[in-house]
């Protein structure tokens, strides 16, 4: 085991799902052609002002409330001061020292155990816009020249910054995925990781086990996925004790995971290295949040994941880790709901969701939102099995083809002919001439072993192309063999 | 008669109203005007006469078919260069914006535009509002028209001597620390520094956030508050702007002084006063005594940090404001870099006067991590002090008052090498930027020749008070605002 304890945290950006800018009123959805979802206030023309989007407050408040934050009734805005051409102003607005959510917590269990992360705050800034370095090769050092789309400038961003209480990249992964799922939740945000819209970084440290002091850390950024925040810190953890069991020191330093490569290498320092110069924004007025706003915000809060999962443990009887599964993302939990609304059985559409659906997903890497089957579709097939229409195997490759097509699950077994064979007269036919066909196995039957006859169900089964009642062509069995006819 | 050009607006307006001139030929008495003395004067960054004549015929053809023209329709204007005017180029005095077309007009110009704004031109100005002589304009400096050895003052420079020497009725400028009281009463005119939020700050271009206020420079108190009524008021691309809709501030002008109490700051009144400017403030408050208020010695005891302080916050939110002008996506860009960091580098250090840097440095420095609180915090501080310093001196008075400026219009080049003491020059009107309250100047005497201003401050919104103040002084003095100094247009 290792002398080592990594002590990790997060510092998350998620967009917020506002119809327009933080600032301005221009459409804050993403894509449109570059540049087009644009005006002088987001392009930091000269002499414009911001004015502050209500809902991206409301948002927020939100969010900080089900983290269980301390809702400021005053806060402020600062401008954070440095050049980046994606950056019109050459400043970014945002909290400092007077965040608007602060001190909350999130509890979590992983493999059975729980734990707590501290939230340290919860705060709004604007986003910025987006650089593409022309050239051959796609670098900036050898870009010829660079092009700037501002759509995404200005766009409201929450920033999450939690207490170092994680210790292992598990628990990191775990954390994000609740946060995004009480996000979703929360409709607050889309939580896009792969377009930028929800985004993270770490902040990684080692120590003695059973010590209490921090040792140096290091900043991970450009982790795009969970897998990638996962391996990233799993990376880092064995570089630093790596450097720390050869006696060496680790610094104090930016990194980038590269996940092509399996590594973080450190940014050079001069790309990090700035004085921000934060003071208050003159531009805005103080954002003052009265208590009955926030008693509003609260009373309107949505159902959590947490709340969720208890209620799916209780009502439907689910296992922990079903409703773990089911509610890890907030179109998981309402596809499932749906389903069992539409007269599934719920324990039936929890194993469909567990097994087949989320192997699809995982191997299609795409989002339930994107599967052509609807949960009114998923509860047709399983009620055809219900009814005894088709078998559980059939069953499964009826539910492949509905993935495939997206069609109905009884259209497929009509045009197939795939409907169970429940019919005593047509079945006994078949039982017949198994039995016929296998003496041997007959024989030992009657001796005694009687493990022999799902054997023969198997060839019944067989001949029927799988579309035999086994139930129903057990019975016959048992009555043939024991010569009850 | 006078000429046109030399008129007030209020009695333009009623030769208009009474369709005894028409517009076009007020404008074309100004246009006139200014062929002959803009070689000498020079206001305007940009001449917009076209623009302005289609204005005049438009608010003819109104007044023509018995409509209503609106209040600024046919009183020819200069506008500040740092108001945005769309189609119209923007320079803001500086070489960084030297070709800078805005897309959006500031919302003043819009409100004006409702009205049958007839703009004559973009005025010049100090680079970005930065100084007080016009002599930081990037193109060239504007001579005062009482005398054309000495400045206009500044950095409304442009507007108060265009109005001044004939070449406008009335002017916008903006005032950061005295920028439009200053130059007005260099020019002997009348110019007001609104409450903070009472103008809409949208589409000026901003120097120091939180102390900018755009305002009215005109020939006389009623023209002012004529012109006041139509600039202020919410606006809601604004945070900073104020509720509610403005007064009528011209309805509340006549009244007199009987029963106020004016206060007379002691710092505002000690050393560095010329003889002449003491005179003429003495000389306005017995006056004030003979007229019914209520004259006596007030104190403002943090009002010597007050410079300082201002030259930290102003230089801080300005090193901020300024840093857009990078060469990305509009104004200067110097070409020939290697990478990104050069280019900014090249184009701001090409792009931006002496003065600029010097405040763009100051401002950097004084927001620089370990400096911080030494200094922006700090000055933070002392405004708060200040701020109550007004609170308490406004229990005791209605009104304070002080000269606008310690001394008359000083020669041309004669602070340009010496910062501190042109910096020493707006000591009388930077507290009242500071503190968020109201103030105008308001002629009150010459010394050598030359116009002497005095500075009434007010409550927060109180400024119908002002105006009300400055209206009774100015009855009472019977002063000529528009003497006719420009050489080769005597009288
Ligand atoms: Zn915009």
């Amino acid at each position: 085991m290792s002398p080592y304890e990594a002590v990790i945290g997060l510092e998350i950006h998620a967009e917020l799902k506002t119809r327009s800018k933080m600032f301005c009123a221009c459409d804050a959805s993403f894509g449109g052609e570059p540049n087009s979802r644009t005006c002088p206030v987001c392009l930091g023309l000269p002499g414009v002002l911001p004015v502050l989007n209500r809902r991206a407050v409301e948002l927020a408040t939100r969010l900080a409330l089900a983290l269980h934050c301390e809702i400021a009734p005053y806060s402020i805005f600062h401008r954070k001061n440095y050049f980046y051409p994606d950056m019109p102003k050459n400043f970014q607005i945002s909290q400092y020292d007077l965040p608007l959510g602060v001190g909350g917590y999130l509890d979590l269990e992983l493999d059975g155990e729980g734990f707590r992360v501290g939230i340290t705050r919860v705060h709004l800034e604007e986003d910025t816009g987006k650089t593409v370095h022309v050239s051959e090769s796609g670098r900036i050092h050898a870009s010829e020249y660079s092009l700037e789309d501002f759509n995404r400038a200005g766009v409201p961003l929450l920033e999450i910054v939690t207490e170092p209480d994680i210790r292992t990249p598990g628990q990191a992964r775990a954390f994000m995925q609740e946060l995004k799922s009480i996000m979703e939740h929360l409709e607050v945000s889309d939580c896009r990781m792969e377009e930028g819209s929800l985004r993270c970084d770490a902040n990684v440290s080692l120590r003695p086990v059973g010590s209490t002091q921090l040792g140096v850390k290091t900043e991970v950024k450009n982790m795009n996925s969970f897998r990638a925040l996962q391996r990233a810190l799993a990376y880092e953890i064995e570089r630093q004790e790596g450097v720390l069991e050869s006696g060496g020191e680790v610094s104090q330093e930016t990194r980038h995971w590269d996940a092509d490569a399996n590594v973080t290498t450190p940014l050079r320092s001069k790309e990090y290295a700035y004085d921000y110069r934060y003071f208050p924004e003159p531009d805005l007025v103080p954002l003052e949040l009265d208590r009955a706003f926030v008693a509003s915000v609260e009373a309107a809060l949505p159902e959590l994941p947490a709340q969720r999962r208890r209620r799916l443990r209780e009502l439907y009887g689910l296992p922990a880790h079903d409703a773990v599964v089911l509610t890890s993302s907030k179109a998981m939990g309402d596809f499932y709901e749906a389903a069992v609304a539409a007269g599934a059985d719920p324990k039936a559409v929890s194993n469909w969701m567990m097994g087949e659906l989320s192997a699809y997903l995982n191997a299609r890497g795409v989002e339930i939102g994107e599967v052509p089957v609807s949960p009114s579709q998923l509860a047709g097939m399983i009620r055809l099995v219900e009814r005894g229409t088709i078998s559980g195997k059939i069953a499964k490759s009826v539910f492949e083809e509905m993935l495939r097509s997206g069609r109905d699950a009884e259209d497929i077994v009509a045009e197939r002919g795939l409907t169970q064979i429940s019919d005593e007269g047509e079945l006994e036919a078949m039982v017949e001439k198994v039995v016929e066909e296998n003496p041997a196995v007959v024989e030992d039957f009657r001796k005694g072993k009687e493990k022999a006859v799902s054997f023969l169900v198997g060839q019944v089964m067989r001949k029927s192309g799988g579309r035999a009642n086994p139930q129903v062509v057990n019975e016959l069995l048992m009555r043939r063999l024991r010569g009850e006819d | 008669m006078d000429e046109l050009y030399a008129l007030k607006a209020w009695k333009l307006r009623e030769l208009l109203e009474r369709r005894e001139v028409s517009a076009v030929e007020v404008l074309e008495s100004v246009l006139g005007r200014v062929a002959r003395v803009e070689g000498e004067v020079r206001s305007y960054i940009t001449l917009t006469e076209e623009e302005a004549r289609s204005a005049a015929v438009s608010a003819d053809a109104a007044r023509a078919k018995g409509e209503e023209a609106g209040a600024a329709a046919g009183i020819p204007m200069a506008v500040k260069d740092v108001l945005c005017t769309r189609g119209v180029r923007t320079t803001c005095g500086s070489r960084m914006l030297e070709d800078y077309v805005p897309v959006y007009d500031a919302t003043v110009v819009q409100r004006l535009r409702l009205q049958g704004l007839t703009m004559v031109g973009k005025a010049n100005m100090d680079e970005f509002a930065m100084g007080s002589s016009t002599e930081n304009s990037a193109f060239f400096p504007t001579r005062n028209p009482w005398d054309l050895g000495k400045v206009p003052g500044g950095s409304s420079g442009g507007s108060a001597a265009a109005v001044a020497a004939g070449e406008a009725v009335w002017a916008l400028g903006s005032d950061t620390g005295g920028s439009i009281r200053q130059p007005a009463s260099f020019c002997g005119l009348v110019g007001l520094k609104p409450t903070y939020g009472l103008v809409s700050r949208y589409g000026l271009v901003a120097f120091a956030s939180s102390l900018d206020q755009v305002g009215p420079i005109t020939r006389d108190v009623r023209d002012c508050a004529t012109l006041l009524s139509l600039l202020a008021g919410h606006d809601p691309l604004d945070s900073t702007s104020l509720p509610g809709e403005a007064p009528d501030y011209l309805s509340a002008l006549e009244g007199g002084v009987r029963g106020l109490r004016v206060g007379v700051p002691r710092e505002l009144m000690q050393e560095g006063l010329t003889p002449g400017v003491r005179e003429a403030v003495e000389g306005s408050l017995r006056l004030l005594e003979e007229l019914g208020a209520e004259v006596s010695e007030a104190s403002l005891p943090n009002l010597d940090y007050a410079l300082s302080a201002y030259y930290i916050l102003a230089p801080a939110e300005a090193s901020s404001n300024l840093a857009r002008f990078d060469g990305v996506r509009y104004g200067l860009r110097v070409e020939g870099a290697e990478d990104m960091l050069e280019m900014y580098g090249r184009t701001r250090a090409c792009g931006f006067g002496a003065e600029v840097k010097r405040r763009i440095m100051l401002g950097t420095y004084a927001l620089s991590a370990g400096y911080y609180e030494a200094y922006y915090g700090q000055a933070q501080k002392v405004r708060t002090l200040i701020v109550a310093d007004f609170e308490k001196a406004f229990s005791r008075f209605d009104v304070l008052v002080s000269p606008t400026s310690p001394t008359p219009a000083f020669g041309l080049g004669e602070k340009v090498e010496d910062p501190l003491s042109m910096y020493l020059s707006d000591v009388c009107t930077i507290p009242v930027n500071l503190a968020g309250i109201p103030a105008i100047s308001v002629p009150c005497g010459l010394e050598g020749g030359l116009p002497v201003g005095l500075q009434i401050m007010g409550r927060v919104l109180e400024e119908a008070v002002l105006l009300r103040t400055a209206r009774a002084l100015e009855e009472a003095l019977d002063f000529r605002a528009s003497p006719d100094p420009v050489r080769g247009e005597g009288k």
